[in-house]
């Protein structure tokens, strides 16, 4: 490690997590180091696998939807939506245009609490910690509207097959529209640090470049994808209230971090704007539709979350219970995006290069 | 680019309130939606095992011949689909967290004697309180009531 | 008001041997490849390769049939990030798969307690 010799440097490896004070998460990296740089990336995860896809044979295909939506605590709402709308779709079963919309507003709230996390998290990861709390400070104000209509800080547990379990009342959709107005101006305040701040510009520019073609080729989804000009969001497929709102995919061409941090932090006014507009247009109207008989067919449906594309693949054959679920996780697309970021970086940034994939494990391992 | 551009945020969060609050001391005000647990109305109870045999996390046991109803509180993922699930609706979900203890415990209420002599019975009359196992149950607000006339409309 | 994308899914169900040419046609569709899995149906199993197209978002989805103790050509030659899904495949559902480039993790990937992989053994 001493680079005496300029011809043979000495390797090392250096293992990284699952236990690291920035990562929230436990992923293990073995990063092969020469001098300071980073040579290669070997990530390893599986240190919370609980093999949530495998109970799907025991559970029946509603009960399932406590245990899919118990995937991860962030995109919870997100997981149950995908899952039940894959079912739906299998079962023929027409949601009512309210329960549509409902499930727009939460995921997109679910959506700001994410990326707010996320800015916090990015904030701790280069040591800013005042601007860490700010962004927990103003996530709280969203966790609070979930407890308010859902009764779950976190895991909502509204979703059901053909449709939710609660409604939300008028006042609800006023202290939401509420809320968001302040919400809306506190992120202007840390907007600024986090876009126009000299230290904080210079710990983000030109870190971890990933080009289009890359993201391309390693299969990126989301967030991650978008930084590097991919303009590929699943809300444009039109589930749920998406086909009603206008809003575009936000994209950034740079491809570092300081671009990723700039699409989440712009997708939370798109979220806030998103959740306005349905506000506006939400019709009255029944909340679930009765569901007969069982699922018989199979079905790829994708939703677009805080963290990129999932996919739930639902297999089943008239049975009560499913035969095969399968959800994709975008942290397990955006892995290998991230081992190639790694490449080349120095080891003072790697914390930082893994929170900007948004690194969610317990999703990935189900 | 800026120098010190979050510094009149944090000049002005120096010199303003906190935003915690003194939890515990001061309680904190659950939305009357909050999944906190579920409580049971035993004397409506008819041992269907609906819920248990729905639980996801299989925290829940009926036994028919003894007429008791037991939830393992530490297993319970307050999901509510025992309460969207229950035919009589005797069951509900009411604010309140389970608190933290040593070991896992399982609470068990007995149903009144009276109500398992009929296998249906119409109406409870002078129910009598549970059993002395039983903890005393939470008292129910009336606002779990809009919860539970959600979850008729969902019939499998 | 936004456009609607209806997303189509076709399944493509390929024989084992024709699979590397169908991928590398999807590849040169400049497609990416979004998932695999493996599902076990009555005693085979169905791996599924997913390729999306992003601009269209469309789908295409290859399927291969195979026996359990059959392998399966690994597409990492076409697709580099196949190597992750393969792991999980064969770590997880006992799949064999044959020339896997780049990294073997030869069950190292998901560093987990229980024995793997999981087969429905006692299932039929």
């Amino acid at each position: 490690m001493n680079g005496s010799s300029t011809v043979n440097k000495t390797r090392t490896v250096v293992p990284f997590g699952p236990q690291h004070p920035v990562l929230p998460e436990p992923v293990h990296l073995d990063l092969v180091i020469e001098d300071e740089r980073v040579i290669e990336a070997i990530p390893n995860i599986g240190f919370i696998h609980r093999g949530l896809e495998g109970l799907v044979e025991k559970k029946d295909f509603q009960e399932m939807t406590y245990v899919v939506e118990r995937t991860c605590g962030i995109c919870s709402f997100q997981h149950g939506m995908g899952y039940v709308e894959a079912v739906e779709h299998i079962m023929n079963v027409e949601t009512p245009d309210r329960a549509r919309h409902l499930r727009t507003i939460w995921s997109e709230l679910g959506r700001l609490h994410s990326h707010l996390l996320w800015l916090g998290l990015l904030a701790d990861g280069f040591g800013f910690e005042s601007l860490f709390y700010e962004c927990w400070r103003i996530r709280e104000h969203i966790l609070d509207l979930h407890e308010m209509t859902t009764g779950g800080r976190l895991i909502f547990s509204v979703n059901t097959v053909g449709g939710v379990l609660k409604d939300m009342t008028p006042e609800m959709l006023r202290k939401i529209l509420d809320t968001l107005d302040e919400v809306a101006r506190d992120v202007r305040v840390v907007e600024k640090t986090f876009l126009y701040d000299y230290t904080v510009q210079s710990r983000l520019k030109g870190v971890g470049v990933l080009t289009k073609q890359q993201a391309h080729d390693l299969g990126c989804c989301g967030p991650f994808a978008r930084a590097s000009g991919i303009a590929c969001d699943m809300r444009k497929l039109g589930y749920d209230a998406y086909p009603y709102l206008d809003f575009e995919p936000i994209t950034s061409n740079d491809g570092d971090s300081y671009a990723r941090c700039y699409v989440r932090l712009m997708e939370v006014y798109q979220s806030i704007d998103i959740i306005r507009q349905v506000i506006g247009r939400i019709p009255e109207g029944d909340i679930a539709v009765p569901v007969k008989g069982f699922p018989n067919g199979e079905y790829f449906n994708r939703v677009e979350q805080p963290r990129g594309e999932a996919y739930y693949y639902v297999k089943a054959s008239g049975k009560k219970t499913l035969d095969r679920l399968r959800i994709r996780t975008p942290t397990f697309a955006n892995l290998a995006g991230l081992t190639e970021t790694l490449k080349g970086a120095e080891i003072g940034d790697v914390p930082l290069l893994i929170l900007t994939i948004d690194p969610c494990i317990s999703c990935t391992e189900r | 680019m800026a120098i010190m551009n979050f510094g009149k945020q944090m000049l002005k969060n120096l010199f303003s309130k906190p935003v915690t609050t003194s939890y515990p001391a001061e309680p904190y005000p659950y939305p009357e939606r909050s999944r906190g647990h579920v409580v049971i109305d035993i004397d409506k109870c008819i041992s269907c095992t609906i819920c248990a045999l729905n639980c996801p996390s299989d925290a829940l046991s009926v036994d028919r011949q003894k007429g008791t109803w037991t939830i393992n509180r530490f297993d319970c993922i307050a999901c509510g689909y025992c309460v969207t699930k229950c035919p009589k609706k005797c069951l509900s979900m009411v604010p309140g967290y389970q608190e933290p203890m040593g070991a896992k415990s399982e609470e068990t209420y007995q149903r009144p004697p009276e109500s398992m002599v009929k296998p249906v019975p119409k109406k409870p009359t002078a129910a009598k309180p549970a059993a002395p196992a039983a903890k005393p149950a939470v008292p129910v607000p009336a606002a779990s009531a809009e919860e539970t006339a959600d979850g008729t409309k969902e019939e499998a | 008001m936004a456009e609607v994308i209806h997303g189509i899914d076709e399944i493509r169900v390929v024989p084992k041997e024709e699979l590397l040419l169908a991928v590398m046609t999807l590849k040169n569709e400049n497609r990416r490849l979004a998932q695999a899995c493996a599902a076990y149906v009555n005693g085979l199993v169905e791996v599924s390769y997913t390729f999306a197209d992003d601009e269209a978002y469309q789908l295409v989805h290859l399927r291969v049939v195979i026996n359990p103790d059959d392998s399966i050509p690994s597409i990492t030659p076409f697709f580099p990030i196949a190597v992750f899904y393969e792991n999980e495949m064969s770590e997880l559902y006992g799949l064999r798969i044959d020339m896997m480039e780049g990294i073997d993790y030869h069950g190292r990937l998901y560093r987990i307690e229980k024995e793997a992989p999981f087969r429905p053994e006692v299932k039929k």
